[in-house]
């Protein structure tokens, strides 16, 4: 009985310590202390990140041999390349916490670990690949601006250097769109024809409204996220919508306009039942993106035996 | 065929071989056995682009007829391609596309260290910059090639499947034809006797090393330098051409 009350106490003054050390802006290191529920939150939020990377090089991936010039196909193979080291960064930011990268990859083929719904989306026409480029990096890029100054260190860290790439991507996506607005009428409608398809997907990137969103509190409280869903998914909207305009391209929401009031944009309605289905795993290419990942990883089994029976004759030698 | 004519077609070779080798290293990308594997061939992928693109360029400067790298690469036809044919063979597993890597980049590290001495110099500017690139796919390869050759039996008798296949396609590396004899006088192509001799002698002793049998010479299947492919280069082309072809108009 003693003890117990010694280990609540115990417990209570660790949380009390790592409260503080929060409250005052001071990172967290893999080392220090931290309680369990953060450690969990961290992981979960961590691998999905990272997950989201690499399942994102598929829908990108299938346009890399169609791409229409060598200087397209050199940013595009570029870009996707940045992605999937994002994903490396992102895997040993999370292995920091005491979780293996194969462990991370055992959840994900089990459906207990999520990745971004966005990339249940397929890329049809060329043009999407200037939507996501512009849209999903741009989304991508406000979250991960405002997570720099998130309180693990070395997720924080990882955040710093993904930046500095994914502006570029959304840069080099937007210019793929701009060209095919000034291209011919067909190429005019496959990037409004990208756009009306890609645009509400992206605003459901931010995730549900901060009314109804769950885990927020605690994540917030400790500083792991900086800012609400709804603040984020402003900020994006009001700077795309402007760009959208420069270029010629309609965004497809009847309901938006400009709030003088505000400073912000008004925005129509978000079809949250589809959030929800396609989060749920009744997207158009849920079942495609997990099929072919784990088919990937298991067809790769001998080769990553083999790499590791060399290893191993290599250091019994030495 | 007068010199330029031949200075085109060779520039076009080597472009060539850049191009669609790239085009199959880049399907990797998503499908390697592990994320180190993906960055790793998406990275040879855009070095090769890249060679393509100045290449090409190059070809059609010598060419004189105003057609630009895109020109070259999604406008012109099957039978004006002049690859080797090993670069356009489907990618098979993993142990098929690193043999065949070690195959290419060691015959590409000795012919570009060649070529660096071209009185071209063009060409010599191009190989100073590709003998860097290639000499770290090569270093790739060989590693790839010794793990699996002495790995486990199973990656161990893929890997010997995959050199006994490729063989025959790595004499056409090596073929002389008159055009290329004529840049040989001009001091301007590479004398393939001398990257022949260095190939072999590296590839035996990395076999070796890895366990496998260095296989022995029989059928040599030839073809690319007269516009002849297999099989699987058209589809390569009609998918790699498809947004070139489909909207001729249209700039991307
Ligand atoms: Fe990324
Ligand atoms: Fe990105």
């Amino acid at each position: 009985m003693e003890l117990v009350e010694k280990t609540d106490q115990a417990q209570a003054e660790l949380l009390k310590n790592f409260e503080e050390k929060i409250n005052r802006g001071d990172a967290i290191e893999p080392k220090d202390k931290m309680p369990d529920a953060y450690r969990k939150h961290l992981i979960r939020q961590i691998s999905q990140h990272a997950h989201s990377e690499v399942i994102g090089m598929q829908p990108e991936g299938n346009w890399i041999t169609r791409a229409p010039s060598l200087r397209a196909k050199q940013i595009l193979l570029a870009k996707i390349q940045d992605e999937g080291g994002h994903g490396l960064y992102l895997y040993s930011a999370a292995e920091t916490l005491g979780i293996s990268r194969d462990e991370m990859i055992q959840l994900l083929h089990s459906g207990k670990a999520k990745y971004s719904s966005i990339f249940n989306y397929p890329t049809l026409t060329w043009a999407d690949i200037g939507a996501v480029g512009w849209l999903v990096d741009g989304a991508a890029i406000v979250n991960q601006v405002s997570l720099q100054r998130t309180s693990y260190g070395p997720y924080s860290r990882a955040m710093v250097r993904i930046c500095k790439e994914e502006s570029f991507h959304q840069r080099q996506g937007y210019e793929i769109m701009a060209k095919m607005m000034q291209g011919t009428k067909e190429q005019r409608e496959m990037a409004q024809d990208a756009m009306n398809r890609l645009w509400w997907p992206s605003l459901m990137m931010f995730g549900p409204h901060d009314s109804e969103s769950p885990r927020t509190s605690d994540a917030m409280k400790w500083r792991i996220k900086r800012h609400s869903n709804d603040e984020l998914r402003q900020k994006f909207i009001d700077k795309t919508v402007q760009q959208a305009e420069v270029i010629g391209l309609t965004v497809p929401d009847k309901d938006l306009k400009w709030n003088e009031a505000k400073g912000h944009y008004d925005h129509g309605p978000i079809d949250w039942d589809e959030f929800y289905r396609v989060v749920n795993g009744n997207g158009p290419c849920n079942k495609q993106r997990m099929d072919h990942h784990i088919r990937v990883h298991n067809e790769g089994a001998w080769v990553r035996e083999a790499a590791e029976a060399y290893r191993k004759k290599k250091e019994n030698l030495n | 065929m007068n010199q330029q004519q031949a200075l085109y077609k060779y520039c076009v070779g080597l472009g060539d071989d850049a191009l669609i080798q790239s085009y199959r290293l880049s399907e990797w990308c998503r499908n390697a056995p592990i994320l180190e594997e993906d960055l790793a061939l998406t990275n040879f992928a855009l070095d090769m682009t890249g060679r393509a693109q100045v290449l090409l360029s190059y070809a059609g400067k010598v060419e004189g007829a105003g057609r630009t790298d895109d020109d070259l690469a999604y406008r012109r036809a099957e039978r004006q391609f002049y690859n080797h044919l090993i670069m356009e063979l489907p990618n098979g597993d993993f142990a098929f596309t690193m043999a065949r890597l070690l195959f290419t980049a060691t015959y590409e590290y000795y012919f570009f260290t060649e070529l660096k001495n071209s009185a071209d110099h063009d060409l010599a500017a191009v190989a100073a910059k590709t003998v860097k690139e290639v000499k770290y796919h090569m270093a790739h390869a060989t590693d790839w090639v010794l793990r699996l050759g002495d790995g486990t039996e199973e990656s161990h008798n893929r890997m010997q499947k995959a050199v006994n296949e490729l063989w025959m396609y790595t004499h056409e590396l090596f073929a002389t034809d008159p055009d290329v004899a004529m840049l040989r006088d001009g001091n301007i192509a590479v004398d393939l006797a001398v990257v022949k001799s260095a190939w072999l002698q590296f590839i035996s002793r990395t076999l070796t090393e890895a366990t496998l049998a260095v296989p022995a010479d029989g059928y040599q299947q030839t073809g690319g330098a007269a516009g002849i492919h297999t099989e699987h280069m058209g589809h390569i082309l009609s998918e790699m051409q498809y947004l070139q072809r489909a909207y001729p108009d249209a700039t991307w």
